[in-house]
């Protein structure tokens, strides 16, 4: 699987994207639904989490991913941007800083960004796809470097088997998976002990996720009845339609019955839990923008409000109006579906 | 057009069964809404039953809804095709063991 980039996919570009969203939208507006429903407008409720996006560079190439990560990408944060990151952390109080990719771990300076956050008396999340423990010897100690800095690990495993989890992460990605979990707990993580551990769950296909609590108990029940391994919360995430997912969509014809199902399954409830109301997320490029989504997608912040983080300020950004597409749908079906899991 | 007997478009359409019939309608929609719920049973483990009488009755619409249903609550495509397996190996063996029935006869008529 190469990236859509790679492939000089019309998909590489977001604008194509929010085309196919927006202007041939084979359902009713996001905005349209949420202003019947009495939810609108969407705005943001405070800022717990400033979720930094070190860059698109990965290890792997899923065949879902979002940002349309990838070993050609080369996109990454300058070291300048990650200081006006903690800038903001510290001036704001930020309490959580939630760092993604890519592979964050890739970029040279993570583990002085992840040591500066912690410096600065932040919770650090890591969106960890676990083989880059393994991907070099290099990142072999990761799971010491995230103990020794109390970091919760959230790990992508779409599945509890090998033949699903490799279908949509590549071939052995779910051997590999399985080793870096027992090196995370045999630190320490996910035994109970405050290092969290935490695993996520997304369908690999055009289907909803099930009920999160029941998912994690099976979860739970293979993994550690087939490999020993123990983690705290599983997060069933929704796949949105955008970047790989959405060109799988398209060409599977699956594109109009999943915008159908998203939208048969829009849950007002789930609407006030969205995790663009109390995060605010930075490109690797510095740009400012309500989610990782709307950052795949470029769509910026709302009106005139500042459009980079060394432009932030905190004045109109915590009660901002969110910007909202199609792809919202994603967020908002059933139990809803936030980075971290279900929202209701 | 493409014109059959099945159109996977009427799934969705399904609720509108009341219109022809309305408490008979809420009724079984009700019930079946009640059947499916965490009881005895999982709801996993009764979405695979469903998925099996689906393939028993040979419902196409029972099976679009239960293959996602059953994808959705976290089954394996090995345990949803040993779920079809269960179903046809009762329709099978309801028409063989009417064997027995044949053979009563058949020895009954021959000498």
């Amino acid at each position: 699987m190469a990236t859509l980039a790679r492939q000089h996919n019309a998909f590489a570009d977001p604008l194509a994207q929010v085309r196919l969203l927006e202007d041939e939208s084979p359902v009713a507006g996001f905005a349209d639904v949420v202003a019947r429903a009495g939810l609108s407008p969407l705005r943001a409720a405070g800022l717990d989490v400033l979720q930094v996006n070190l860059g698109k560079q990965c290890n792997q190439t899923c065949v879902h991913c979002h940002v349309d990560a990838g070993p050609d990408r080369k996109e990454r944060m300058a070291r300048s941007v990650m200081e006006e990151s903690l800038r903001v952390v510290r001036e704001q109080r930020i309490p959580t800083v939630d760092i993604t990719g890519g592979a964050p771990e890739m970029h040279p300076d993570f583990r002085w960004f992840v040591e500066q956050c912690r410096a600065l008396g932040a919770q650090v999340m890591v969106r960890c796809n676990l083989t880059i423990i393994l991907a070099n010897k290099k990142y072999n100690d990761l799971p010491e470097f995230y103990r020794d800095h109390r970091a919760e690990v959230i790990c992508s495993l779409p599945f509890y088997s090998a033949e699903r989890t490799d279908r949509q992460r590549g071939s052995g990605v779910f051997e590999d998976s399985i080793k870096a979990l027992k090196m995370l707990n045999a630190v320490g993580y996910g035994t109970g002990n405050g290092l969290k551990l935490h695993l996520v769950y997304n369908p690999v296909g055009a289907f909803l996720p099930g009920a999160q609590e029941e998912l994690e108990k099976q979860y739970k029940t293979a993994l550690l009845r087939d490999h020993g391994i123990v983690f705290d919360q599983l997060y069933a995430i929704t796949n949105l339609p955008i970047s790989r997912f959405l060109e799988w969509l398209v060409r599977s014809e699956n594109y109009t019955d999943y915008m159908e199902k998203l939208v048969g399954a829009f849950n007002p409830a789930a609407v006030n839990g969205v995790m663009c109301r109390t995060m605010l997320s930075v490109g690797y490029d510095g740009r400012l923008y309500d989610c990782d989504f709307n950052q795949m997608l470029e769509l910026p912040l709302h009106g005139d409000l500042p459009r980079h983080i060394s432009d932030y300020t905190d004045a109109a950004m915590r009660d901002r109006l969110i910007t909202t597409g199609q792809h919202c749908y994603g967020c908002t079906a059933g139990a809803g579906s936030s980075c971290g899991g279900t929202t209701v | 057009m493409e014109k059959t007997y099945y159109q996977p478009a009427d799934l969705k359409k399904f609720g509108d069964i009341t219109q022809f019939q309305k408490e008979m309608g809420d009724n079984f929609f009700a019930w079946y809404g009640s059947v499916f719920k965490e009881g005895a049973l999982t709801a996993r483990e009764k979405s695979l039953i469903a998925l099996a009488v689906a393939h028993a009755v040979q419902c196409p619409y029972c099976i679009d809804a239960y293959s996602t249903d059953t994808l959705e609550k976290g089954c394996t495509e090995e345990q949803m095709m040993e779920a079809v397996h269960v179903a046809a190996a009762i329709r099978g063996g309801a028409s063989l063991v009417h064997g027995v029935q044949m053979m009563n006869h058949a020895k009954k008529l021959t000498q």
